[in-house]
């Protein structure tokens, strides 16, 4: 199981004539199967923090740590999904599944077996032989989130993955994730514009600056995870907390509906 | 209704119009130069012994050619797409070359290659080695970055970032300059084998124009038409087997 720790990382894109900041000196720690989720307005550098999270961005300034060793490239037990899903048109369902195995150079009969048991897990089973554009999009999220579960990650990065999604199916999926995670143990960071999704997937949240990005606030959600805590009073009260925390930021008005 | 029933009637349906509006244009002319579909279709079943090694030939010539422009052209320019650097090199040469109408080398290739087989392989490849290359070179730029990306963040290297997602991404590309090739290709095939040689579909369709035999002019353009049509089946099938995501998409 792993650790993740952004040791003081900053970020500088060099532009052709002007260099964006994105992130500056950003501490996090995220502990072993521990589900954190991330929130800050548009821009602040979320998905260049999961990015670096991957291996597929150096940051300018300072480390990144996965189970207490250097991040310097894509790490076999880190899996990471993205806004679109990354799925691959050309492929079946099955091969989507399979595809970090494939290129991990798992052994045929193994990977099928995996994927065969990933897309049951998230219910796509009777979908193999399709190909995603046959699907509706919570299914495509489903084929995302069966993946990463074919990869057997320790880590779990994903970058608004349900930002797609109507509400109801938003919900549906949250569930789906929750249960993965509390199946399955792994560390988890979730990005998401949502307040909601963060109070109910993240056991803390990361509330984010403007740009360029550093972590402004952590807010503590123990109750996490609990049955029906999406009608409980605590959840209400932290979203509010968490309302509070980002109207700080200025990424929502105080009296605003929220941002989800 | 299946697909190849509709495919049949199809061809069925167009092969009625068109020989309706052969047969019209044939009276209204009434030249001994265009000849009506009748005696056309009379001369080219009289003649197939003789029409029919000619076809093979070239066939041969084009699929032969075909296969050496993609072979080269596809690694090519999905590499340029790719490769900015390799780009900035290649696209300035590529640019002044394309739009030379290759045929100009015709009489080049015949010198250097002779009356065979080589110099009409070698122009029509170069032909479609053109058209593939600019086309294959556009698809792998238009490549999603996130589809790269996310390959690559399961741990992809070079290798399989072309095998997984830039070859299959840029491969229905591919196959419409493939389609627009072979049209191409037949054309100057016809022009290669009446210019230079005795043997080709389209040697026989000079050879009889130059005999003033009209009804065997024509039966040789009917031989062309059905290579055009098997060439084009073919690319078709291989195009459906290749591409079948497309055919589901909703």
């Amino acid at each position: 199981m792993a650790t993740l720790e952004f040791d003081s990382i900053g970020m500088t894109y060099e532009g052709s004539d002007r260099s964006v900041r994105a992130l500056d000196v950003l501490v996090l720690s995220v502990a072993e199967g521990e589900p954190v989720a991330v929130i800050g307005p548009s821009g602040c550098g979320k998905s260049t923090l999961l990015l670096i999270a991957a291996g597929l961005l150096t940051p300018t300034e300072g480390a990144v740590r996965v189970g207490g060793s250097a991040v310097d490239g894509p790490r076999r037990e880190t899996a990471l999904i993205l806004q679109d899903f990354g799925l691959l048109p050309w492929k079946t369902v099955e091969a989507n599944a399979a595809l970090g195995l494939t290129v991990r150079g798992v052994a045929r009969p193994e990977a099928r077996k995996r994927a065969a048991d990933a897309l049951e897990r998230v219910g796509l089973a009777e979908f193999a032989r399709a190909y995603p554009g046959e699907l509706s999009g919570g299914m495509r999220q489903r084929l995302a989130l069966a993946r990463a579960v074919a990869l057997d990650a320790d880590l779990l990065l994903m970058d608004e993955p349900l930002s797609a999604l109507d509400a109801l199916k938003r919900e549906d999926l949250q569930d789906v994730l929750l249960q993965l995670w509390q199946r399955r143990g792994h560390a988890q960071v979730l990005v998401t514009h949502s307040i909601e999704e963060a109070v109910f997937l993240g056991r803390r949240v990361v509330v984010m600056s403007p740009r360029p990005g550093r972590v402004s606030a952590i807010v503590d959600n123990p109750g996490m995870g609990s049955a029906g805590y999406r009608a409980s009073e605590e959840y209400f009260r932290i979203a509010v907390q968490l309302r509070a925390a980002l109207a700080e930021e200025g990424a929502v008005g105080v009296s605003s509906e929220g941002a989800s | 209704m299946n697909g190849l029933a509709r495919k049949v009637l199809g061809y069925v349906g167009a092969s009625v119009a068109l020989l309706a509006g052969w047969w019209l244009v044939a009276l209204a002319v009434n030249s001994p130069a265009l000849p009506g579909p009748g005696i056309a279709f009379v001369t080219f079943f009289q003649q197939w012994p003789v029409i029919w090694p000619h076809i093979l030939i070239s066939a041969a010539r084009v699929l032969a050619a075909m296969a050496i422009g993609t072979a080269l052209a596809v690694p090519l320019g999905l590499m340029l797409g790719r490769s900015p650097r390799a780009d900035a090199i290649a696209a300035p040469i590529i640019f002044l070359t394309y739009p030379i109408p290759k045929v100009v080398f015709l009489p080049v290739l015949l010198v250097l290659f002779g009356l065979g087989n080589l110099p009409k392989v070698a122009l029509i490849a170069l032909i479609v080695f053109f058209q593939i290359l600019v086309t294959a070179r556009d698809a792998a730029k238009a490549v999603p970055e996130a589809s790269i990306l996310s390959v690559r963040s399961l741990g992809a290297n070079r290798f399989d970032i072309y095998r997984h997602v830039i070859v299959p991404s840029s491969l229905p590309d591919i196959f419409t300059a493939l389609r627009i090739g072979t049209g191409t290709a037949i054309a100057v095939l016809f022009l290669a084998e009446t210019i230079a040689g005795t043997d080709g579909i389209g040697y026989y369709i000079g050879d009889s124009w130059g005999r003033i035999d009209y009804p065997a002019m024509f039966a040789g353009i009917i031989g062309m038409a059905l290579l055009g049509v098997v060439l084009y089946e073919a690319l078709d099938a291989l195009e459906v087997s290749l591409t079948r995501w497309r055919r589901t998409a909703k």
